[in-house]
């Protein structure tokens, strides 16, 4: 009982144990904070790139494609786990208006709208066809001219805040992309005739898919048109096959379950023409086919966790000055309790309490401000930027909508529990050698 | 008169300190018999060993060599948890610069070694018991008026009756003063003895150090320790 009433009248009485509160409070503030919006923007990314692609890609680096892919299509229909499939033609060419004669260079992705649409989020990342995604490729103005939907950032510029400015229909734009075909060996089809294909395209929508250089730098056109610019040859090819699995079904098993199916299938193929193609041919889950761009969010993540360890330490460090500093204090206090018959147990039990209800109090403070800030850190933002024009994520650049403020509560008792873990560790040294001290040399000497 | 029983027993008791190079011999074979109910004082030279002795006897040293009997029961050869209880339930110790703790007023440091000994659960069961008996010594210590106070609100004499108070919070059978008087005005000090010799004639066992002997002449009974040995 004893315990109670010293830890709460040292908690009370004694400044420095505020500085101590203060310390874990302010760790577990910036740990709560960053970790939310870091994990909530590396979360964000993932989602939106898992939307981006569907839940698996069969495909191929290589720009030449491979063929066959209506008949694999076509066993992967049958399958149960197997919701939904959309062939794709990745390519790169030159965008330019028409008549411009600035080109720039884009990722051309050639897709059937309706099936895409099944697969991936791809309606809804369009904005005057969301509802009717099959008619992507129609403009409003003109339903019978060969449409396109461009990134929303080729097609439309950004306020400073981050927003588009849209009108009810898109502008009459004609576009131009320029593309080199490649046979199935992988050589230019048009040498001798001036080596690229172009194609006028009308501008009939725009895709916003939250993805920068995505939305920065990318063409959809229709699948047989990307086939016509982007690849030649007898047989159709294509350079990804996206799969949508069924609701039930685990990324895992339904990876697992395609790579069964794709090696089969080659199999049968081994002997048909341009089957050397397959080989390089990929089975991959969302995470894997966009590895590229995830993995480096994910590092900086593992980098954020490495310096959070540095913060613990620094509690660490903090916690056990504070309480060396305390003890040295109490050598007195220490002795009179041992005089009255406080077991050197008790005494151990007496600081590591004291540094427990530091770790919880500081870590409880942390966590209430990093909550009550992450809950307003929007309007914060707006605010900043209304009196000084200040944007802690430029909108023109980042292609975040809010900052990402969900506080998960299984990550605020772990970083709450480390943080008590942190100070009990810090007073361990201090709390025992207060354990062992002989009070007969703290109490044969004058008050300090 | 009939003798009463020895209660504290001390039979040969060695006890030496390193100090930098060289080891300091303080006490070099105490015998020491206190009766029940008796008021004893150790008077000595600054040095001579007395606090060391007074430590021992109530358990918060070891002797390097010798037997400290209480009751017949070897104080070396019982466990720390025995030990823990002898200081909590038999002894009670006064302090010469009282070491009370800042934190509390003086009823939580009268009240102190009854908590100590229990738990929350055990506490909220006793917590009355306890506050009767330390009101009680309040009065007896003239410290009624300052239950609320915090020890530096108080003067030297009052945080002596206050440690006293402490000392005599769990009825101990022995209480002990190193120097209780030491850092008192020869009035206020005056006051304390007073107090030593009304408890004393309540029945309770003092055992006190002290290096002046007009204070020692206070004691029933005047043991002189001299080069770490009882002068005969």
């Amino acid at each position: 009982m004893y315990k109670l009433t010293l830890i709460i009248r040292y908690l009370l009485k004694r400044r420095i144990t505020h500085f101590a509160v203060l310390a874990v409070a302010l760790c577990v503030f910036i740990v709560v904070v960053v970790m939310t919006i870091m994990t909530g923007l590396v979360e964000d990314f993932k989602q939106k790139n898992h939307r981006f692609v569907g839940d698996c890609v069969v495909g191929t680096d290589s720009l030449v494609g491979f063929p066959y892919y209506e008949e694999f299509m076509g066993i992967l229909k049958e399958t149960n786990s197997v919701q939904a499939v959309s062939p794709a033609v990745k390519s790169y060419g030159l965008f330019s208006l028409r008549g411009d004669q600035v080109r720039r260079g884009v990722e051309i992705i050639g897709i059937d709208p309706a099936l895409h649409a099944q697969t991936t989020n791809f309606a809804q990342t369009l904005h005057y066809r969301a509802g009717r995604p099959e008619k992507a490729f129609q403009p409003t103005y003109d339903p019978n001219a060969l449409g396109c939907v461009l990134g929303i950032d080729l097609a439309l510029n950004r306020s400073v805040q981050g927003q588009y400015l849209y009108d009810d229909q898109p502008i009459q734009v004609a576009i131009t992309l320029t593309c080199f075909p490649l046979t199935a060996k992988g050589a230019p089809a048009k040498v001798g005739a001036g080596l690229v294909e172009s194609q006028h395209f009308y501008y009939s929508d725009h895709a916003h898919s939250g993805i920068a250089h995505v939305d920065g730098a990318t063409v959809y056109i229709p699948l047989d048109q990307a086939q016509k610019l982007c690849m030649a040859g007898t047989l159709k090819r294509v350079n990804a096959i996206h799969v949508k699995f069924g609701p039930d079904v685990g990324l895992s098993q339904g990876r697992a379950q395609v790579v069964a199916l794709w090696q089969q299938f080659k199999q049968t193929k081994a002997d048909a023409p341009d089957s050397f193609l397959l080989d390089g041919v990929l089975v991959q889950d969302w995470k894997e086919y966009r590895r590229a761009y995830i993995a480096p969010m994910e590092k900086e993540q593992v980098l954020l966790s490495f310096m959070f360890i540095l913060v613990g330490i620094t509690t660490v460090f903090i916690v056990f000055v504070v309480f060396y500093m305390i003890i040295s204090h109490k050598r007195k206090d220490i002795g009179v309790l041992k005089s009255v018959g406080t077991s050197n147990v008790s005494i151990l039990g007496l600081f590591s309490g004291f540094a427990f209800v530091i770790g919880f109090l500081g870590s409880a403070v942390g966590a209430l401000t990093a909550w009550l800030f992450l809950s307003k850190i929007n309007g914060i933002e707006s605010l900043l930027f209304e009196w000084f024009g200040f944007q802690l994520w430029d909108r023109s650049i980042y292609a975040i909508g809010d900052i990402p403020n969900h506080l998960e509560f299984h990550v605020l008792a772990t970083i709450m529990g480390c943080a008590i873990a942190a100070c009990l560790l810090g007073a361990l040294f201090p709390a025992c050698s207060a354990a062992r001290l002989r009070p007969v040399e703290t109490l044969h000497t004058g008050p300090v | 008169m009939e003798k009463s029983q020895v209660i504290l027993k001390a039979t040969g008791v060695r006890k030496s300190y390193r100090m930098g190079a060289t080891r300091v011999e303080v006490l070099r074979g105490v015998d020491l018999a206190v009766r029940e109910g008796e008021f004893v004082a150790i008077i000595g030279a600054s040095g001579s060993g007395k606090s060391t002795l007074l430590h021992i006897l109530g358990g918060l040293d070891g002797p390097d060599k010798g037997v400290v009997e209480f009751d017949g029961r070897d104080l070396n050869r019982v466990g720390a948890r025995e030990l823990n209880r002898y200081r909590n339930e038999t002894v009670g110790f006064v302090f010469q610069f009282y070491h009370l703790l800042d934190e509390l007023n003086v009823l939580e440091n009268i009240i102190l070694p009854a908590m100590v000994s229990r738990t929350v659960v055990g506490w909220i069961l006793t917590r009355r018991a306890a506050k009767e008996r330390a009101t009680e010594l309040l009065g007896q210590l003239g410290l009624k008026e300052r239950v609320r106070h915090k020890p530096y609100q108080l003067s030297g004499g009052e945080r002596q009756r206050a440690a006293i108070g402490r000392a005599l919070m769990n009825q101990p059978r022995l209480l002990l003063a190193d120097e209780p008087t030491g850092n008192l005005d020869s009035m206020t000090g005056n006051g304390i003895l007073t107090v030593f010799e009304q408890l004393n004639r309540a029945g309770q066992t003092i055992v006190m150090v002290t290096h002046d002997e007009r204070i020692a002449a206070r004691a029933q009974r005047v043991i002189t320790l001299e080069d770490g040995k009882i002068r005969a």
